[in-house]
């Protein structure tokens, strides 16, 4: 790296980012709390223990998944904003179906047999913004989100009956033996679903740029009239484009649950596809900055998660940062944009 | 004719040596020039010669990179669009930047600070004065969308005028105007010039370059290269002049190469079965748009058929029609003998349809991808250059280099990507990509649009040659009758989504078109 890209990527990636965490540190003293001390329990606790850092990772698995789903999605211009319904729906529905199976056909057919239900559940659930969109074209900003929310309902309502596990005193599903969950790399906490993120994610980014598939969706994204007026099959680009994006986000939800909870409760609803929005838009929709963007949230989220706790600074805070991030970004841009005209 | 007053007064304004470059390209080269009041300056050129570059500079979308501009004798830093009304330079871009929900009034009130007070009765007042200004019949409280496009044109004057600029700066103003719309135009530029307005006129036709200016700047390669004094414009005869400044527009071989005479097309054999046979085919019309009704034709192998008549009478509609990209609601469409009017875009292309649009930025492009990737928006996926679904590098990247050759598009390269062309490079190619040699029927909405002279004679010359097909049918819909007096075999006039007549080309063609064209209308 000259020293002159190596100028640009201060000035378009350092630079933002400092700035973020300054205003943010200035908006934490506003409130009394100490910046610098929250900023390092953050790191400590998310990075730089093992067990934090070995949370993070884990942490990332989910969110990785969910953000492949949402570039496929958004590469095609289509806004699925729906990734919070499909991943509780898959999630409920991996969890109802992991402990029988596995108790009755062998391990390695119990998984794929989990992340087929997941992937399966999901795409099913975003058919009907997806159908809806490719006949009537109906905006699918309005029906994933309405879908979304009757996806997290329909999530507690299973919960509470069908999914039951009568054994218990409060509503969950019955729970996978820990022994039958996903494994763990040697001497750690993380599980080999991060490495499925990591493989989705990749090869969504691929499939994008590398393929004759990839390219009619980028076009479909990138001007539709032009992908009608090139004669591509539009509707069921869409539908496939919908069912692969929920489909992964579907995954996500199949390794939270193979990988992490186990057993599902009522309520529970982490609503981490929202969260990961910003984080892919950070990324420009980018695979390789968005595995980034993730790992450095992920980081932040337990690190904060653990500083909420010891400094009483709430994990919502987390989003402000995010926030200041996106805007410190498009504000650099601005500037770029501004400067190549002049 | 050149008396004391222009030479008493400075020029209103004057370039001097004004560079500008883009990556690969001088776009303004050392440019000179003086524009003065009460004088209309037409700035000539082909595509990418440098005529929108000067405008950028001129309105403050673009900084120059050397040289120096005057104002009313002060040099001046024209640094954004709004520097440059302060100084009195008001811009009409090529594209109308209209809101079409908003009235002319509210269009024209758009630019004022959002803490000030709307003065309604003030602006109502500006608004007559320079409604009589240029005599225009515009009304202020209908929304723009429902103007003609002449009609908005002129809001958009009114709004470079608003502040009471001086001098004006029309970015090819009559290119999507009817002829009607340029006469109005006409007057319209007359009465700015007899104010004491400075008007700068872009234009790609001599014609109105000479009935519209006074003073005449031809553009190459960035470079003013040669230029007609208002002496020169008012004495020298139509055609001395226009070969002089075709001379000075491509160098000499190339104006004589214009002079050949056109070869007759070859007479059409109607004698087997026609290759498109359209029977009675309507087509709903979406909002504001005329409806196709009943709509018969038929084209025979190697025909160029014409499509005239009054922009906006169902000519695209027709088209699109053709193509796929709208369903037939009654009718039937027969093309080489089989019915093909279920299918759509994709399935009429297999049949061998080829459809150039003439809404090149809308649907013809996807203006990030590169210009290799445009060429082939219609085969993803297909072999040579996809193969199990991987895109095959080399294949691809030497399709584009060679049309991109053939065609003459002026791009950096292929990997380009196709927004950063200028008008006339994307028409060049799409047509690129419709002209294919398997086609059976070959659309052409509005070849040339855009077109410098060379290019439109290029283009011209190869839809008389058929085209680039092996013996398809050509249709041509254009709203410049000359072109489809050059290029067809028969004339087809079209007026509220009917065909009303269909002429021969040859000795009277044109009479008979318009004849057509004003007897509908009339009736």
């Amino acid at each position: 790296m000259g020293s002159r890209a190596l100028a640009a990527f201060g000035l378009r990636f350092l630079l933002p980012v400092l700035a973020a965490l300054v205003v943010g540190g200035l908006l934490l003293l506003a409130f009394g709390a100490d910046p610098i001390g929250y900023y390092a329990t953050v790191v400590e606790r998310g990075l730089l223990s093992p067990i934090g850092l070995q949370a993070s990772v884990t942490r990332s698995a989910p969110l990785l998944l969910i953000a492949a789903g949402l570039i496929v999605a958004f590469r095609a211009g289509l806004w699925n904003l729906g990734a919070d319904g499909q991943f509780l729906l898959a999630a409920v529905f991996v969890a109802a179906v992991a402990p029988p199976l596995a108790g009755r056909v062998p391990h390695w057919l119990m998984l794929p047999a989990a992340f087929a239900v997941g992937a399966a559940v999901a795409a099913l659930w975003s058919l009907v913004p997806a159908l809806l969109k490719a006949l009537e074209g109906v905006n699918e900003i309005v029906s994933t989100l309405m879908a979304s929310f009757l996806g997290v309902s329909l999530a507690n309502v299973l919960i509470k009956l069908p999914f039951n596990d009568p054994t218990t005193t409060v509503p969950q599903t019955a729970t996978l033996a820990v022994d039958q969950r996903l494994a763990r790399f040697p001497g750690t906490t993380v599980h080999w679903g991060v490495l499925l993120g990591l493989v989705a994610v990749i090869a969504v980014h691929l499939l994008l740029e590398r393929t004759a598939f990839g390219l009619r969706l980028r076009v479909l994204g990138e001007n539709p009239r032009a992908a009608r007026h090139v004669g591509l099959p539009v509707r069921r680009l869409t539908v496939a484009a919908f069912a692969l994006s929920a489909g992964l986000i579907g995954l996500a939800g199949a390794v939270e649950v193979l990988g992490v909870q186990g057993s599902l409760r009522a309520d529970w609803n982490p609503a981490y596809g929202l969260l990961v929005v910003p984080l892919v838009f950070l990324a420009r929709l980018n695979g390789w900055a968005t595995i980034a963007t993730v790992l450095f949230f992920a980081v932040l989220m337990i690190g904060g998660e653990s500083a909420a706790r010891r400094t009483g600074v709430p994990t919502y805070y987390l989003l402000v940062q995010v926030a200041l991030m996106l805007l410190a970004f498009a504000a650099v841009r601005a500037v770029e944009a501004r400067r190549g005209r002049g | 004719m050149s008396g004391a007053a222009p030479a008493a007064e400075p020029p209103a304004v004057v370039l001097k040596g004004l560079t500008r470059r883009f990556p690969g390209v001088l776009a303004a080269d050392a440019v000179s020039l003086e524009i003065r009041a009460g004088e209309v300056h037409a700035l000539l050129g082909e595509n990418g010669a440098g005529k929108s570059t000067l405008i950028g500079l001129l309105s403050g979308l673009l900084q120059p990179d050397a040289g120096e501009i005057r104002v009313d004798g002060r040099p001046v830093t024209i640094a954004s669009p709004r520097a440059a009304r302060r100084l009195g330079i008001g811009t009409v871009h090529q594209k109308l930047l209209l809101v079409p929900s908003l009235t002319a009034l509210e269009n024209l009130l758009l630019g004022a600070p959002w803490w000030r007070p709307v003065d309604r009765r003030g602006a109502l007042r500006r608004f007559e004065a320079l409604r009589g200004l240029l005599a225009a019949a515009v009304p202020p409280d209908v929304p723009v969308g429902r103007l003609a496009l002449g009609q908005q044109q002129q809001v958009e004057i009114m709004r470079a005028l608003w502040h009471g600029e001086r001098i004006l700066l029309l970015d090819e103003p009559t290119a999507m105007l009817t002829p009607e719309g340029v006469r109005e135009l006409a007057a319209v530029i007359g009465r700015l010039r007899a104010q004491g307005l400075a008007v700068v006129l872009i234009t790609h036709k001599l014609g109105e370059a000479f009935d519209l200016a006074d003073r005449v700047s031809v553009l190459r390669r960035g470079r003013v290269v040669g230029a007609l004094s208002p002496a020169e414009v008012a004495t020298l005869d139509r055609r001395a002049a226009t070969a002089r400044v075709i001379g000075w527009m491509f160098g000499r071989t190339e104006a004589q190469g214009g002079e050949v005479p056109l070869r007759p097309r070859p007479p059409v054999d109607r004698s087997g079965p026609p290759l498109l046979d359209l029977r009675m085919a309507s087509v709903r019309g979406e909002a504001g748009e005329p409806a196709l009704r009943d709509l018969s034709l038929r084209l025979w192998p190697g025909e160029v058929v014409g499509v005239a008549g009054v922009d906006g009478n169902g000519q695209t509609q027709l088209a699109e029609a053709l193509a796929g990209q709208r369903p037939l609601s009654g009718g039937a469409l027969i093309l080489d003998g089989r019915d093909v009017s279920a299918l759509g875009v994709a399935g009429r292309r297999a049949a061998g349809v080829r459809y150039l649009t003439d809404d090149r930025l809308g649907e013809g492009s996807v203006a990030t991808l590169p210009l290799s990737l445009n060429l082939l928006l219609e085969r993803i996926g297909q072999p040579p250059f996809w193969r199990r679904g991987l895109p095959q590098d080399r294949p691809i990247a030497e399709n584009a280099r060679h049309l991109i050759a053939a065609h003459d598009v002026r791009a950096p390269s292929e990997a380009t990507p196709a927004g950063s062309l200028s008008g006339g490079n994307l028409q060049k190619l799409l047509l690129a990509r419709e002209a294919d040699p398997a086609a059976r029927l070959l659309i052409l909405n509005k070849p040339t649009t855009g077109l410098d002279l060379q290019a439109t004679r290029r283009t011209r010359a190869l839809i008389r040659a058929g085209g680039g097909t092996a013996g398809a049918a050509l249709l041509v819909v254009s709203n410049e009758l000359d072109e489809l007096l050059e290029t067809c075999d028969r004339i087809a006039v079209m007026e509220g989504g009917r065909i009303c007549g269909i002429v021969d080309a040859g000795p009277g063609a044109e009479a008979a078109v318009g004849r057509l064209m004003l007897a509908d209308r009339a009736a």
